[in-house]
Order: C-alpha cells, then sequence, then structure tokens
C-alpha cells in the first residue's frame, strides 16, 4: 500500500523502533512482569504491519529478506522441541528448569528455560500474523 | 537401553533423510546403502541380546511422558517383542538391499526411504511398547507411513485409492482398539501390559472385559487383513514391490497377530476368544487361499495367500488359547503347541513369503509384465529366479525339504487336536477344523503350483511380454537368495530356531508355565501319522486339481461381483461422499449471516437449555465488590459505542465503534489490576483494527440490506436471545460454587518456577501443554489463512 504520506512515514521510522525495543523488553521480562512470548511477538507483528503500511511491501522484504512461514514453523517447533528437551534429561514432557547464574555484565541474572519456550511462542506469534497480513494486503 | 534409542535413531535419520537435498546428475551413490546400514546394525544389536532371553532375562525400561495421566514411555524387550523386532529389522534390511537395485535414482528416494524408515521405527515402537497409549501411538503410525507408502506412486489413481482403503480400514480398526485400550484401563487403572497381566484375574468377570476384547480383536482383524477385512490387502499391492515384501509379508500385517499374541494371556481364558480367533482365523485362511487360485496377477495372487497364511498364523493361536481356557495342567500344555506352531510358521511365512515377492517383483522388472496369462517359459532365462520361487513356493505349500513344512505338519496337529476337544460342545463342529484347515490347503498346494509352472513352464510368449528379460543382477538376486537360504536352513536346524526365538516368546505369551514345558522339538520326520496322510492326499487332490483347473474354475462366476465386500466398500464410500457432499452444500449458503445465525441458535439452545435446566437462575450479587464511578462511566462508553455499532453508517465507523469496546475492556483490565491481560488486549485490539481497515478500505461501500422482515425479526430474536443469555451467564456465575476457589493455586508460582509473573508462569511452566498446543494451532490457523488467500488469488489469476 503505498500512500504518499510524509507525516506518517518520518514519525513511523522512529516509531518502529520504540516498537521492536518495547518488543525485545516486553519478551525478556515476561517471567516476572507483564509481557512474555505472546504479547512480545505480537507487539514485534505490530512493528512490522506499521512497516508494511508506510512502504510497499517489495522495499520491506529487501529489507528483511525472511519466510514468514518458515519462522512460525520454526516458532512452533522451538516449542515442541524444548519439551523434547526434559524427555532427554528424564523429565516429564515439558519439565521446565531455572537457576540462577552470575554473568559477567549482567550481574546476578535468573535463566530458565521457559525463555526458550517463549521464543518459540513469539515466532509463532510474529510468522503468523505478518504472513496473514501479507498474504492479505497481496490478495488486493 | 540401547534397544529404545535404536527406535529414537531410526526416527531421527528418517526425519535427517528428507533434509538431504540431490543434486542433479551428480548421483554418487544410491542414497539406500546408507539406509541399509540402520535395520542391519539394529539387527546385530539384537541378536546380541537373544543369550541372555533364553536363559529368561527380560528387559525393561521407562521415561516420563505424561505422568498424571499414567502414560509412560516404555519400552520392554521379552520373546515376543524380540521375535517380531529380529524379524523388522531383518527382513528390513533384505528389503531395503532389495530395494536398492529395484528403485531407479530418478524416484524420489529419500521420500521413500524416510516413508520406509519411518514405518521401521512404527513397526518396532509398536511391538516393543509396554504402555498401551504409546503402543496406540506406535500402531496409527504404521498406518499412516504404510499410507505413505502405498501412495509412492501417487500419480497413479489405483495407488492413491489402494492407499485411501488400507488406511481407512485399518485406521478405524485401530480406533476400536482405542476404546479397547481405555476400557481395559477402566477396569485395571493401568496402562502397562504387563501390570494388567499380572493382576488378570481380577478383571476376568467384570462387565467392560469382552467387550474391550471384541474392541482390541478389530483391530487386529483389521490390521492383520482377516475376513471381511482382508479387502484392503490386495489392492495395498499398488505399492512398489519392496514395500508389498516389506508391508504385507513381514511387517505390518503381522502387527496384528502380534496384538493377539500378546494379549492372549489376558483374554486367552474366554471362550469367546477361541471362537473368534481360531473360527475367524480358520474361515480367513480358506478364503484367501480359494480366492488366491482365480488371481491372474501374480502379485495379486501373493496378496491373497498372505491373507490365508495369515488366517492360519490366527488360527493357530486360537487354538492355543484353549490350553489358558482349561488352566494349566500336565494335558493342556498340548494346546500351547498350536501357539508354538503359530510362531514357527509366522518366521516361515516371512522368509518364503518375503521371498517371493522380491521374486515377482524381479519378474515384473524384467519382462514388464506380472499377468500370468502372458508369463511362461520363463525358466530358460531365469533359472536363479526359479529356484528361488520354487523354494518359496513349495515351502508355502508345505512340501519337504523346505520349513513351511514343518510348520503345516504342525497346524494339522494342531486343528486335529482341537476336533477332539468337546469343552464348547464341539462333539459335531469340532470335525470342522481339520476339515477347513485341509481344504484350504488344498488350494494352497494348487495356487503354488500355478505360481511355479505357469511362469516357468510352457510356452515363453515374447510377443505378449513388454521387453524381452534375462536374468536379474546379483544385487537384485541376493536378499531373496538369503530368504531362500533360510527356508532350507530352518527345515534342518529348526530347533535352533526353537529354543534361542521361539520358547522365549512362548514364555511371553503362557507366563504362568515354565519355559521347559513350552519347547516344542521339531522333528522333520514324524512318523506315518494322520497329518503325514493329509500332506499326501494335499498333494494328490491339489495336482489333480490344477491339471483340470479349466473343468471347475466356473464356480468362481458363482460369486457375483457386486456382492461382494469390496462393492460393499464402494458403495459405501461413495455414497458417503455423495451424502456429506448434498449435506453440506444444504447449510453452506456462502452468506456469513447464515453461519452467524447457526452459531447464535446452537449457542441459545446449549447454553440457554443448560440454563434451564440446571434453574441456575438464581442471582446473588450481595458477595460483589462495589462498583467505582469510573467502571461505571466505562462500562456506560462501552454500551454506548456498542449501540451506536449497529446505526453505524459506514464501514469506517463500525470498526471504530468495535475497537472502542475492545479498548474498553482493556481499561477493564488495567483498573482490576491485570497488567498482562490489558496489554495482550491492546495490542489484539491494535492489531485487529488495523486489520480491518486494511481489508475493509477496498470493499465496496456499505449497503443497508434490505432483507425481508420476517428474516430480520428472527435476526433480532436471535441476537436478543443471545444478549439475554450472555448476561443471564454473567449473573449466575456469581452464584455457582461447584468447585473450590482456584486463586489459592499457583501461589507458590515463584519458588516452583522462579517467575514473578503467575500468568505467565502458568503459560509457560505449569501448563506449557496447553500453551505448545495452542501455539501449534495458531501456525495451523495461519497457513489454513494463507492458503485460502493464495488460493484465491492463484484461480483468479487462472481465469482472467
Amino acid at each position: 500500500m503505498k500512500t504518499n504520506n510524509v507525516i506518517l512515514r518520518t514519525v513511523i521510522k522512529i516509531v518502529v523502533f520504540i516498537i521492536l525495543t518495547l518488543a525485545v523488553y516486553l519478551f525478556f521480562s515476561g517471567h516476572d512482569s507483564p509481557g512474555g512470548g505472546f504479547i512480545g511477538g505480537l507487539v514485534l507483528a505490530s512493528a512490522f504491519v506499521l512497516l508494511f503500511i508506510v512502504e510497499d511491501i517489495a522495499t520491506i522484504k529487501k529489507g528483511i529478506p525472511v519466510d514468514f512461514k518458515r519462522v512460525a514453523a520454526l516458532g512452533a517447533f522451538i516449542a515442541v522441541a524444548t519439551g523434547f528437551g526434559a524427555i532427554i534429561f528424564g523429565e516429564p514432557f515439558l519439565t521446565q528448569t531455572f537457576g540462577h547464574f552470575n554473568l559477567p555484565i549482567f550481574g546476578e541474572t535468573h535463566l530458565t528455560t521457559v525463555t526458550i519456550f517463549e521464543a518459540g511462542v513469539a515466532l509463532t506469534v510474529v510468522g503468523v500474523v505478518v504472513s496473514i497480513i501479507l498474504s492479505i494486503s497481496r490478495d488486493v | 537401553m540401547l534397544f529404545v534409542f535404536s527406535i529414537i535413531l531410526v526416527l531421527i535419520i528418517a526425519v535427517l533423510l528428507i533434509q538431504v537435498r540431490r543434486k542433479r546428475n551428480a548421483q554418487f551413490m544410491h542414497i539406500g546403502w546408507f539406509v541399509f546400514l540402520v535395520p542391519a546394525s539394529l539387527f546385530v544389536l539384537l541378536i546380541r541380546y537373544l543369550p541372555s532371553l533364553a536363559d529368561g532375562h527380560t528387559y525393561f525400561t521407562s521415561m516420563k511422558w505424561i505422568p498424571s495421566f499414567d502414560i509412560h514411555l516404555t519400552f520392554y524387550l521379552d520373546g515376543l517383542s524380540m521375535l517380531f523386532g529380529l524379524l523388522i529389522t531383518g527382513i528390513g534390511a533384505l528389503v531395503t538391499l532389495y530395494s536398492i537395485y529395484y528403485l531407479s535414482t530418478d524416484e524420489s528416494l529419500k521420500h521413500f526411504y524416510t516413508y520406509l524408515l519411518l514405518f521401521m521405527a512404527s513397526m518396532l515402537g509398536v511391538v516393543f511398547s509396554d504402555n498401551l497409549m504409546v503402543l496406540y501411538v506406535f500402531w496409527e503410525l504404521t498406518s499412516i507411513s504404510s499410507f505413505l507408502l502405498i501412495a509412492f506412486w501417487n500419480q497413479r489413481k489405483k495407488s492413491r485409492q489402494g492407499a485411501q482403503k488400507s488406511m481407512l480400514i485399518t485406521v478405524s480398526g485401530g480406533m476400536s482398539m482405542l476404546a479397547g485400550f481405555l476400557m481395559l484401563y477402566v477396569m485395571s487403572g493401568t496402562f502397562s501390559i504387563r501390570e494388567i497381566i499380572s493382576g488378570i484375574s481380577q478383571y476376568t468377570d467384570q462387565g467392560l472385559f469382552v467387550p474391550a476384547m471384541l474392541l482390541i480383536l478389530l483391530g487386529a482383524f483389521t490390521k492383520s487383513a482377516q475376513f471381511p477385512f482382508h479387502i484392503w490387502l490386495p489392492d495395498a499391492m499398488e505399492a512398489p514391490t519392496p514395500v508389498s515384501a516389506y508391508l504385507h509379508s513381514a511387517t505390518m500385517v503381522k502387527a496384528g497377530i502380534y496384538l493377539v499374541a500378546r494379549f492372549t494371556p489376558i483374554f486367552g481364558g474366554e471362550g469367546t476368544w477361541f471362537w473368534l480367533v481360531g473360527g475367524i482365523g480358520l474361515f480367513t485362511m480358506f478364503w484367501g487361499s480359494f480366492h488366491a487360485v482365480r488371481q491372474t496377477d501374480l502379485k495379486a495372487l501373493l496378496a491373497y495367500s498372505t491373507v490365508s497364511q495369515l488366517g492360519m498364523i490366527m488360527s493357530m493361536f486360537g487354538i492355543g488359547s484353549v490350553a489358558l481356557y482349561m488352566g494349566y495342567s500336565a494335558e493342556t500344555a498340548i494346546y500351547t503347541q498350536a501357539s508354538f506352531a503359530a510362531l514357527f510358521h509366522l518366521v516361515n511365512h516371512s522368509t518364503f513369503k518375503g521371498a517371493l515377492f522380491m521374486v515377482v517383483g524381479i519378474i515384473d522388472h524384467r519382462v514388464g509384465t506380472r499377468d500370468i496369462r502372458k508369463l511362461g517359459g520363463l525358466l530358460k532365462i531365469m533359472p536363479v529366479t526359479f529356484t528361488i520361487t520354487c523354494i518359496g513356493s513349495f515351502s508355502m505349500a508345505g512340501l519337504p525339504p523346505f520349513n513351511g513344512f514343518l510348520s503345516k505338519e504342525m497346524f494339522f496337529t494342531a486343528a486335529l487336536k482341537i476336533s477332539q476337544f468337546d469343552v464348547f460342545s464341539l462333539e459335531t463342529w469340532g470335525i470342522l477344523f481339520p476339515t477347513i484347515a485341509w481344504t484350504g490347503s488344498v488350494f494352497t498346494f494348487v495356487y503354488c503350483m500355478i505360481i511355479v509352472f505357469k511362469t516357468f513352464f510352457g510356452p515363453y510368449q515374447v510377443e505378449k511380454l513388454e521387453h524381452h528379460g534375462h536374468e536379474a543382477t546379483i544385487g537384485m538376486l541376493l536378499a531373496p537368495g538369503v530368504l531362500a537360504l533360510l527356508v532350507v536352513g530352518i527345515f534342518f536346524f529348526p530347533n535352533v530356531l526353537g529354543k534361542y526365538i521361539l520358547t522365549p516368546a512362548m514364555s511371553s505369551i503362557y507366563p504362568s508355565v515354565p519355559p521347559s514345558e513350552l519347547t516344542v522339538p521339531i522333528a522333520a520326520f514324524h512318523g506315518f501319522n494322520t497329518e503325514l496322510l493329509m500332506t499326501f492326499g494335499i498333494i494328490a487332490l491339489g495336482i489333480i486339481l490344477y491339471k483340470f483347473s479349466r473343468y471347475w474354475k466356473g464356480i468362481y462366476k458363482l460369486f457375483p461381483d457386486n456382492l461382494s465386500f469390496n462393492a460393499l466398500y464402494d458403495v459405501i464410500l461413495d455414497q458417503l461422499g455423495k451424502k456429506a457432499n448434498s449435506m453440506t452444500n444444504f447449510y453452506m449458503t456462502g452468506y456469513l449471516r447464515d453461519y452467524l445465525v447457526y452459531i447464535y441458535l446452537f449457542l441459545i439452545i446449549a447454553a440457554g437449555g443448560i440454563l434451564i435446566y440446571t434453574k441456575a437462575f438464581l442471582f446473588e450479587i450481595s458477595g460483589n465488590s462495589p462498583v467505582s464511578l469510573f467502571e461505571w462511566i466505562i462500562a456506560m462508553v462501552m454500551m454506548a459505542a456498542g449501540i451506536a455499532i449497529i446505526f453505524a453508517n459506514s464501514r469506517l465507523t463500525a470498526i471504530l465503534l468495535n475497537s472502542a469496546l475492545g479498548y474498553g475492556i482493556a481499561v477493564l483490565f488495567v483498573i482490576f489490576r491485570a497488567p498482562d491481560l490489558a496489554l495482550t488486549q491492546t495490542i489484539i485490539e491494535t492489531v485487529t483494527t488495523v486489520l480491518f481497515l486494511v481489508a475493509y478500505y477496498f470493499l465496496p461501500e456499505w449497503r443497508r440490506e434490505r432483507g425481508r422482515s420476517i428474516s430480520k425479526s428472527v435476526n433480532l430474536l436471535i441476537s436478543i436471545c443471545v444478549g439475554v443469555i450472555f448476561t443471564v451467564i454473567a449473573l449466575a456465575v456469581q452464584n455457582g460454587k461447584l468447585f473450590a476457589t482456584i486463586s489459592g493455586f499457583y501461589e507458590n508460582a515463584e519458588e516452583l518456577a522462579g517467575g514473578k509473573n503467575i500468568v505467565n508462569t502458568i503459560l509457560g511452566d505449569f501448563r506449557a501443554f496447553d500453551t505448545m498446543l495452542e501455539v501449534v494451532v495458531l501456525l495451523i490457523a495461519g497457513i489454513g489463512v494463507y492458503t485460502f488467500t493464495k488460493l484465491k488469488a492463484k484461480k483468479e489469476d487462472e481465469r482472467g
């Protein structure tokens, strides 16, 4: 959808960065405060949607050369695979574990395998939402 | 445990194989060689367990899967699963070896071998699983992978139909089996087969016992192609010949037999079990051999012969179950010999039938036809193939010095034994067993002669063949040659097989009988007794029938084609499609408002009906927290927006009003301190509003519908009803206290999952299975939307 809307385009160039940062923040903070894979993924997807609205699809595709259907499939695969990961360690399917680690830069950090699972969720959400929007917009 | 990881390994290799990308014209090696290593090494691995199994050891390993439902990945290696495991990997290796020469590199080999390995892994899973649910999963996986294998040449209509038929029949059998498993679980409280067997005396008189048995038998019969479910097996012959050799001689069809053998300790004590397994098996044996004689396609002939042989094995297991029916004693031990014969024949059948299928494949490959009316005189050009065919056929016909002779004699012993057994008031009917067994064997002899003599003797009709044949390459003859050697080898050394493989398997079928009494010494010559006389009779009558076949073949015309089970299947399938189509056309009008009417009507009837039925109209609002001014305002705004949508004049207004509703809910979430929900709701609302705007921008002008006033008032009534019901539900749930409050749940979320956000720990840690499935559903929905829009765009392209 190519419309010559200068104000929108200028604003969105900045806003998209804020949204992307927010998405990453929401994703990582999910386990302790509002956020998580689903919301993070949605915010990320909405950033893409905004980009698609102001630019034409071909330009964006050049900038982000990813097949979003594959992203969705990869996400679902990761989500299921973390379940099988637990089985290898002799735990029931989808058991998650966590621990506190002292990392060089971040200091005392709380790490959990849920993050991997949530990453799968986020990727699926991004992939599905963006590919649906892309296919609709191509359709018209 | 090594043998368990073998299953997983096969699955992983199968997955990896599909990733292989083949460079065009750069084929340096047939991919099958790599695949060959998998079953071959597994076979060696299993062989190493043999001595310790013969000493009475069993192996057991368990991994948790869904502990809350008592579903564990439990695997068990005992004599019976060992026997089948060896067949699956052994024949699997030979079939892979054969397929290397049979399939050209132009075919989509990676798909073929992926399906084959998938099938192999699921078969191994079936025979090693101790948990009923895991067994069921693998069981259906065999159906799916065999579907893919049968339809490998999916450009042919007959391949697709054959695959569909086998899948429909075996999967529906599998589903009834699942119901049977669940009944067993209800009775015993465990999914573990071993635990069910050890506690069997407590369930036998329960009401569900016989229904569970019938349902499980249905699964076994459909899989093992017993009458009248045998109709899928001949059609499955559309598969490439290595597949036929593997699926339909050695493995898949034997899954049902495995199931019967495995469940004999549970159900064998029932008289019904004996009648069903023994009776249907015996009839299938006769029916299959009788119809094999009329076939003109060699592969179809072999398919019917497989049906017949499977029936024979099945009937022997039926006879063997009498030992359990009568309870263990010295006299009844004689009946266990029937099961021994069944296991023995199982191995023998795999060897000779595998060899025969491969040989037929060679003939097809070399001269381009399998039609016996066109074949003949191949002896001169294919002497090695002829030798292997002779060994296989004569073994199947039950002639010495081949292993089929031994097991067929034991089959007659069992049939004769059961005829003297009158506990089911068999005095008059018992004679049917040896009679039908003998008649079936005569026809078996006849079709074995047809295979050998019509193919290799008589005139060589070169003009009817597609290409001039010559002997097959050594590589192609290798696998059937090995099997033919086994056929002869087993005849001369049957007791090695008996001691190391059959006796441990017998111990699994009769856990209460000491193993020393289960061993049956197999002798090639067992005196001039009734069994041997029966064999002479078969040969004499068989030769007469073969020689004068043109005089009696007319009786097959007595079976009208349109009264067969095949015709019944076709009619059912055809009618099902037509009826479903007209039904769907009836309600799928293409109007969204009609679909909404269906949905809302259903909701009114279901939800409203339950409300009336449970008399839930008790409104108790005294316990509610007070409603603040803010909440009043938001609620008013939302109501105003909702009412305004009805009177909106353009799409844009309607969309914006709709999102005002959504944002109102988000604000409510904020007030109620649910930041996670508020966040999600806000983003969802934003994305959908943008989506709507994008999509509706291109729609034509909004037009008021000028429907008839009747349908308008009906719609009005429906919408009022829906509104009322939702309000009533919202008010009535305040009152319902069916369960204890859940707010105390997961209060310890932080110490259990290490997360402070309880919503997220529920999603990711405590109920991650739900989330995982939701993700999968989302993916499927996304693919669905994508395909729909793509398909529409493509169709429009084609049109214009």
